[in-house]
């Protein structure tokens, strides 16, 4: 089997703090300790592949796979596409891309999601699809509201879409938020503050794309995310001074 | 000014959110039928080779609350040591699992079959363990550890060695409780804090 090399290290100055008290909840739930640094094993380098073969005929359309077609949803549509990339700037293809989202007035049909905006009886708010040999996917939706939630007395998220991206290790797992172009109320939420390099956070905001709208029927956002990549050289499978 | 590098950076993370579940484990969250079934609910088939086991326990925070809204993902090889997708590797092992904290008494339970020892690259073995990836709500880049088991031997893992406080290797290792079944609790913060990992 051909040895990719190891995953480069992940960048963590890139990434939210752990701790930040303006987020309530990740006071507690934030480890005190240095983590412990190695670098990868198989055990990251290697993860699940899911086949094509998983999906569904409605997988990735939100406006109309809770009612297997029969009904649309609520909301502005929009397409949200873009390419799955690794730090080596190559495509990561034929990789499982979740996105999960509130409905179009800022509720998650959700068991504990108990705010007063109504559940939309055609809308269920998670869709999945696999990227292409480009590493290219695509989602169809409506977007979602913005909410309030509790934290500080008056917080509320802006519009976003979470995001889960596998890659193909187990050590490129991410899950992220894409916000949306424009929205007032990232520059106010903590957890987007969570995001201490602005530059880092700019790059989860999608960016209307008008090349990608189709006439009376939807508006497009473009988001591209990015996973580790890995360290492959042509001196990776030598011992030093071989 | 120098050449400018082609590479990217890492997209940043952000918490999985309360809701995490309507993307990952919709029937958890009370929305079946969008997918034929939930991704990643079985670890292991019928007839996989090896030891059954189940490996119960919370994920607790700093204050010693367990997580009610944790979700987990796990990821191992057969019991020879081989990842699903290599050569040789037993089919009736996915590998791969996802679970959540139970919404009333924060409890998981990953059922699958021990893992085989893996070996390094450059030589070397790992001892037997499954990674797992925690993210949660206030968890705001999803954490890594591992499960090692206290009936295999450890004593020379790469991983383990590095850990200098070795009181605190105890913490990555399941207790057996019964045959078969193990306990590994999860600490995000506070007395036995989880080693996490940074691979």
């Amino acid at each position: 089997m051909t040895d990719h090399g190891p995953l480069i290290p992940r960048n963590r100055e890139m990434h939210p703090l752990p701790y930040y008290p303006d987020y309530k909840t990740s006071v507690p739930r934030s480890p005190k300790w240095a983590l412990l640094s190695m670098e990868s094993t198989p055990s990251e380098e290697t993860g699940p592949r899911f086949g094509h073969s998983l999906l569904g005929e409605w997988d990735n359309n939100l406006i109309m796979n809770f009612t297997k077609g029969a009904d649309p949803a609520i909301g502005e549509r929009i397409l949200v596409h873009g390419r799955v990339l690794d730090e080596n700037n190559r495509p990561v293809p034929h990789t499982l891309v979740e996105i999960w989202q509130a409905n179009a007035g800022g509720r998650y049909r959700h068991i504990k999601d108990t705010y007063l905006a109504p559940l939309d009886p055609n809308f269920g708010g998670c869709g999945r699809t696999i990227t292409d040999e480009n590493g290219y996917y695509e989602f169809l939706t409506i977007r979602p509201g913005a909410y309030p939630w509790p934290n500080r007395v008056n917080d509320w998220r802006p519009m976003h879409i979470h995001f889960s991206v596998f890659g193909q290790s187990f050590g490129q797992r991410l899950i992220t938020q894409m916000y949306f172009e424009g929205d007032p109320l990232i520059s106010r939420c903590p957890i987007a503050a969570t995001i201490q390099n602005r530059g880092q956070l700019d790059r989860l905001v999608a960016p209307l794309d008008m090349t990608k709208s189709r006439p009376l029927d939807f508006l497009a956002y473009k988001f591209d995310i990015v996973l580790r990549g890995r360290r492959q050289t042509m001196f990776e499978n030598k011992l030093e001074g071989m | 000014m120098v050449q400018s590098l082609e590479t990217l950076t890492e997209t940043p993370s952000q918490t999985a959110g309360p809701y995490v579940h309507i993307g990952c484990i919709p029937s958890f969250a009370g929305n079946p039928g969008i997918y034929p079934q939930d991704l990643g609910l079985r670890a292991i088939e019928d007839g996989a080779k090896g030891e059954v086991i189940t490996i119960t326990g919370e994920v607790i925070d700093g204050t010693g609350w367990a997580l009610r809204d944790a979700m987990i993902e796990s990821w191992q090889p057969d019991a020879a040591g081989k990842f699903p997708g290599q050569e040789g590797a037993d089919p009736a092992v996915n590998g791969f699992a996802r679970f959540a904290a139970d919404k009333d008494s924060g409890e998981f339970t990953l059922r699958t079959v021990k893992p085989g020892a893996v070996a390094m690259r450059g030589g070397g073995l790992q001892a037997p363990h499954i990674s797992l990836w925690v993210v949660a709500r206030g968890i705001n880049v999803g954490l890594q550890t591992r499960i090692y088991f206290e009936d295999e031997d450890n004593s020379s893992d790469p991983l383990l060695s590095r850990i200098e406080q070795r009181p605190r290797v105890q913490t990555l290792i399941a207790k057996k409780t019964a045959d078969g079944q193990y306990r590994f609790d999860i600490r995000l913060q506070g007395d036995n804090e989880t080693v996490f990992l940074d691979l």
